[in-house]
């Protein structure tokens, strides 16, 4: 069994009105089944509403599951004994960067999820500082999160989380409310966990070139996983994706259209790298000659 | 501007004042009200001034700076200071028209005055010395005792500290839905008292909304990080007493010793 395991979650909310009396029920997850293994690069797509929010507070017990069960790290979160090691198992990440910073210092937000753990002082520091260098926001440990731009404060509250030692980060759309680079940091600081101290990533967001290098892609749609595979498996179907409501990277998208008017491309395509790596290899074909000129005119003409 | 409201009066310097413990600086606080209410006769406010300007002396923080700090109690001053300069009854020294100014009631008002600017003096030292963080840490474990009364202290703490992290953020959201009602034709500047508080109707309502829909998500964040209330929770900074401390515990101890022997002696 994986780190995260579904079967059949349902989720209902339930809307009362004044009296009390249930006015309207929708499902906002719908018979999810999933596995997550311990070390992956999950994401997880959508449009608004899809119900991928959702699903993602099933994973730290912040909601419970109206039907089916969910387990995190084999506990299941309907365990009340269980909830402090499940939200230490799987911390979270969300939304709004200001919404999520509880102290008025850098240094100790970060230390307030072990604080409450109940770790020792000298642990606490220690795991501070680690966390601190490992987002790289050392250089503010002391400012104010006030003084922060919306991809620091994030790095932040990703510290903050990772302190708490979790086996796996569920990061509800953390670049909603991001600019460009702020977006690029938090992407880029996320992989990096992953990569280098193998923690479990769940990325929840609906920016497609945040997932290009995700293990496995979940796409949800109407409370539904429509679709699941490989960034590969799932970019490839453009037409699915679309219907979804979903877009496909531009790159992906551009090098779809011109296979579609015939030329020899692969069939996904996911950086633009590979793509000019292709298209530099036909016009090479088509001029017949290798020469220094075509070769140098090809990948500037790509782009 | 924002700077200065989360920090409220800090003036941030480097010294023993500013590194001492917050609960010794708030039992200092209460020590010096004491101290000044025991005070009768001209060498105990000899002695309250000297520990005073000692204080402030080994703080750094500039006797100007803190002089600045009465201000607001201006009127009050003159207040009880003309009582009682008028209403005291004793020895009469100067009589004009309805107003009688007797020895008793000089006397009087001088030492009332004078209690009262060392006494706000001496508060506000405490305020510039400290950030309210700090403040909040001490007076959480100062008052813990107040939980045998089932007082929440830890919990006062935790929506302290919680609103001067929000304070900033609030203040920007509210220039920014004033601005929005601006842009939209909404007029804050003119008219009487009621028309001005009326226009403020359209400023605190989405303000408000915005601060429960932001308190919502922050106790959301706060449980997905383990946040159970104050029990069995660690500090990543706990609060040690130091030698300092100890010796600042001394010299308040002896000081309010040093005012009741004044007192009797006299």
């Amino acid at each position: 069994m994986g780190i995260i395991k579904a079967k059949n979650l349902i989720y209902n909310y339930i809307k009362r009105d004044e009296e009390e009396k249930v006015e309207e029920v929708s499902e906002a997850v719908r018979d999810v089944s999933l596995d997550i293994e311990e070390g992956q690069f999950v994401a997880v797509l959508g449009h608004n509403g899809s119900g991928k929010s959702t699903l993602a507070k099933h994973m730290n017990a912040l909601l419970l599951p109206s039907e089916g069960t969910i387990w995190i790290g084999g506990k299941d979160t309907k365990d009340d004994d269980a909830l402090w090691e499940i939200r230490q198992t799987a911390g979270m990440v969300f939304q709004n960067p200001d919404n999520q910073i509880i102290a008025s210092v850098v240094e100790e937000d970060v230390g307030f999820g072990p604080e409450n753990m109940g770790v020792p002082t000298d642990e606490i520091w220690q795991r501070v500082d680690e966390c601190l260098k490992a987002v790289g926001m050392t250089a503010y440990r002391k400012s104010s999160p006030n003084r922060l731009s919306g991809g620091q404060k994030q790095r932040v509250a990703i510290a903050g989380v990772m302190a708490m030692e979790p086996k796996c980060i569920v990061l509800d759309e953390p670049t909603a409310m991001l600019d460009p680079n702020g977006r690029k940091e938090v992407i880029r600081t996320v992989r990096e966990l992953n990569q280098k101290k193998g923690i479990t990533v769940i990325l929840i967001t609906h920016y497609m070139e945040e997932v290009i290098h995700a293990d496995r892609i979940y796409v949800m749609d109407e409370g539904e996983i429509a679709m699941e595979g490989t960034p590969q498996e799932i970019f490839s179907r453009v037409e699915k994706l679309k219907s979804l409501r979903l877009d496909v990277p531009q790159v992906t998208e551009l090098a779809y259209e011109l296979r579609k008017k015939g030329l020899s491309l692969s069939p996904c395509i996911l950086d633009i790298e590979t793509f000019v790596a292709e298209l530099t290899d036909i016009w090479k074909k088509r001029t017949g000659s290798s020469t220094a000129k075509a070769a140098a005119a090809g990948p500037a003409s790509a782009e | 501007m924002m700077r200065d409201i989360t920090l409220g009066q800090y003036y941030p310097v480097e010294s023993p004042v500013h590194k001492l413990d917050p609960r010794t600086k708030l039992f200092g606080t209460l020590v010096l009200i004491i101290a000044l209410f025991l005070a009768d006769n001209l060498f105990c406010y000899v002695l309250a001034a000297a520990f005073l300007f000692g204080v402030i002396a080994v703080s750094r923080v500039p006797v100007g700076h803190i002089v600045k700090g009465l201000k607001p109690i201006i009127f009050l001053l003159l207040f009880s200071v003309v009582f009682n300069l008028f209403l005291t009854s004793g020895e009469v020294l100067v009589k004009f028209w309805i107003f009688t100014i007797t020895k008793e009631g000089l006397i009087r008002s001088g030492m009332m005055a004078v209690r009262l600017i060392f006494l706000v003096m001496g508060t506000s030292l405490l305020t510039f010395t400290t950030t309210p963080n700090q403040l909040t840490d001490g007076l959480e474990k100062s008052l813990r005792f107040l939980r045998i009364f089932r007082v929440p202290v830890h919990e006062i703490a935790m929506m302290m500290s919680i609103a001067l992290r929000f304070i900033p953020i609030l203040v920007e959201e509210t220039d920014k839905i004033m601005k929005a009602q601006m842009a939209r034709g909404a007029d804050f500047e003119t008219g009487g008292i009621i028309k001005k508080a009326k226009a403020m109707i359209p400023l605190l309502v989405p303000l408000f909304i915005s601060a429960f829909r932001r308190a919502s998500d922050l106790a959301m964040a706060m449980e997905a990080r383990c946040y159970h209330g104050g029990d069995g929770r660690t500090k990543m900074k706990p609060l040690r007493y130091q030698t300092a401390d100890r010796i600042a515990y001394l010299i308040l101890l002896a000081f309010p010793a040093g005012m009741v022997a004044l007192r009797l002696a006299a």
